[in-house]
């Protein structure tokens, strides 16, 4: 187990490397100069010797490998630079100021889509073909199928324009999560309710189950502590991959709901061509993913041994 | 007499089991799921009206013809968009960079995937692993993010969303084929090609190549319709298509900063992008029971 998790962490470790490496690579692709841009692109009259040194303050005139280890052992020591458009603001500022935003929202929709997709998935494994299970797979079909912005935007029209129960933009009640957290988590409730539904299914039909069954254990019991149980373990995996669409999710829904989180921080920044922010997001989101997927593999490791051994 | 004709009947049963062919059976056993097929017919029509649409657009897709949102008229049933073109020709329009990107990116991207996994299951080694850390840093990279972070680069339009959305959705398929073939490497017709002396180029190619294309399909035609949203989400952000240019996303852009006043601008292209991606969906559904009947969900 412990050759397991050191043979892990090294892996995280190596992916983060690559991805901190490729970002930095990008960003140095991007079109546009950032102190050109910041400047006005001419409109503020200054000399060249006035430009080199903003350049050499950022580092800009240095050759790139520096600019990369710099920059990585910033970060290692939790250190993101300082924003290039937004002068002498840190990065981490920003970040932790739009970090809140995205939190809340995300946790509230994942735990709004499990809460209903565990047990819908279930009882609809458990009644397959019930009239349950065809309204579920129905609802998960269409959830899968529905662009998330567009949902968003219907929502916007129907109960904030039309009906008027919640407001169409920004955070400043609590009605104002309602609707992002519902488009959020509609998708995730689709995938989660479809695997979770063929999970049930699948461990329904294994022998141990049919055992318990024959041993006489009630229904109730057979299906709660021996399948969901069992079931439970690809939900886990497919949760854990998850994570790392979350984020595409929340810079849509930010964006159309104007709301002041990392993805629209993101998107901003990127417009913006400021790079320090924009590599910064990204490679700590990408850490985050890594990190989540560790976790999510180890808690498999643990509880089924099978794939302790298998490596 | 009797004996000869049972035989003649006998005879043409045993030549048509011998037509009947795996993939016959396959389009047999999706052909009787209607769901499956009513999402194929969906996306043949949508295919026609993309390929048809200069016939079928009643107007130019570009041309401003009334003032802003104007409502819905006889001769133009959509009404009209943000800034008076006829919304009908827009959203007919629109099929074309969806398909187009949707069938082009999956395809690039499988092509990817199936080498890239083909290399690392068949080679093993440090290919396999190399290859494996380029596969497990592709799927921990926010999707949307990375997307958005190429176009930039690339700078926005067909091609680039083309491009960058089939450069990093492989990984996917790159996982799933590296896995197949691994367990295909154990079997005993490899071993066999290997020990007569077969090129590995040959063999990736000849024998692991089409026993793999069964769940590729499978992968292929159930990644479209999330590709299609990709594609969507791009240019509803301003880094897919470009303006003036028909897309469903960009015309939900349009719309979305006339929701109060127009609410029909940004409601049409979404219906049109939640239709077409519940059919290649639902086809993909259909193939994959048809092709893996172990697999089926259901």
């Amino acid at each position: 187990m412990l050759n397991y998790i050191i043979s892990r962490l090294l892996q995280g470790a190596l992916v983060i490397f690559l991805i901190s490496l490729a970002t930095f690579v990008i960003m140095r692709m991007l079109p546009g100069d950032p102190v050109m841009l910041l400047l006005g692109e001419g409109e503020i009259q200054i000399t060249q010797e006035q430009i080199d040194a903003i350049r050499a303050k950022w580092g800009l005139d240095r050759p790139y490998y520096e600019q990369y280890l710099v920059w990585a052992g910033n970060m290692l020591r939790g250190d993101f630079g300082d924003s290039l458009i937004r002068r002498g603001v840190p990065v981490r500022d920003m970040i932790f100021e739009a970090m809140p935003v995205t939190g809340r929202l995300n946790v509230m929709a994942f735990a709004l889509a499990l809460l209903i997709s565990l047990p819908a998935g279930i009882v609809a494994g458990v009644k397959r073909n019930s009239p349950f299970d065809y309204a579920t797979t129905i609802g998960s079909t269409i959830g899968v199928a529905l662009p998330n912005f567009w949902f968003g935007l219907m929502g916007i029209i129907v109960f904030a324009l039309m009906l008027r129960w919640v407001p169409p933009f920004g955070l400043k009640t609590w009605q104002g999560y309602v609707l992002p957290v519902v488009v959020l988590a509609s998708e995730q409730m689709a995938v989660f309710t479809r695997v979770m539904r063929g999970a049930t299914i699948e461990t329904l039909s294994q022998d141990y189950v049919r055992t318990a069954t024959a041993k006489g254990l009630s229904r109730q019991v057979v299906i709660l502590r021996h399948a969901v149980r069992n079931a439970l373990l690809p939900v886990v995996t497919v949760i854990g991959f998850r994570i790392a669409f979350l984020f595409s999710g929340t810079i849509v829904i930010e964006q159309i709901f104007a709301l002041p989180g990392l993805g629209r921080l993101f998107v901003d920044s990127l417009y913006r061509l400021d790079y320090q922010v924009v590599q910064s997001l990204v490679v700590l989101l990408a850490a985050l993913v890594v990190f989540i997927n560790l976790l999510t593999d180890l808690a498999y490791a643990f509880v089924d041994p099978r794939i302790r051994i298998e490596r | 007499m009797a004996v000869a004709q049972l035989d003649q009947k006998q005879l043409s049963l045993v030549k048509e089991t011998e037509r009947r062919s795996e993939w016959l059976q396959a389009w047999r056993r999706f052909r009787s799921n209607k769901l499956a097929v009513a999402g194929l017919i969906f996306i043949v029509l949508i295919c026609l009206m993309a390929i048809f649409a200069p016939l079928l657009a009643p107007f130019d897709p570009t041309e401003i013809i009334a003032k802003r949102g104007a409502p819905a008229t006889s001769e133009h049933p959509l009404g009209f968009d943000d800034i008076g073109r006829d919304l009908l020709s827009r959203v007919i329009y629109g099929a074309r960079p969806a398909l187009i990107v949707g069938l082009v990116s999956t395809f690039v991207s499988v092509v990817i995937g199936v080498l890239v996994g083909a290399a690392a299951g068949y080679f093993g080694g440090w290919v396999d692993a190399v290859l494996s850390r380029l596969i497990d840093t592709l799927m921990a990279f926010p999707l949307l993010a990375l997307l958005l972070l190429l176009a930039s680069v690339l700078g926005p339009s067909l091609w680039t969303t083309v491009i960058v959305i089939g450069a990093t959705t492989w990984a996917r398929f790159a996982r799933v084929v590296r896995a197949d073939v691994l367990s295909l490497k154990q079997t005993d017709f490899i071993t066999a090609s290997r020990a007569v002396g077969v090129r590995n180029g040959r063999i990736i190619w000849r024998h692991i190549v089409p026993n793999i294309l069964g769940p590729v399909i499978v992968l292929a035609s159930l990644g479209v319709g999330g590709i299609i949203i990709l594609e969507a989400a791009l240019s509803f952000l301003g880094l897919g298509l470009q303006r003036p240019t028909p897309s469903w996303g960009l015309i939900l852009a349009d719309g979305r900063a006339w929701l109060r006043q127009h609410p029909h601008i940004a409601t049409y292209p979404g219906i049109m992008i939640f239709l077409t991606v519940l059919a290649f969906n639902l086809f993909g559904d259909g193939v994959r029971d048809a092709l893996d009947p172990r697999q089926r969900a259901d």
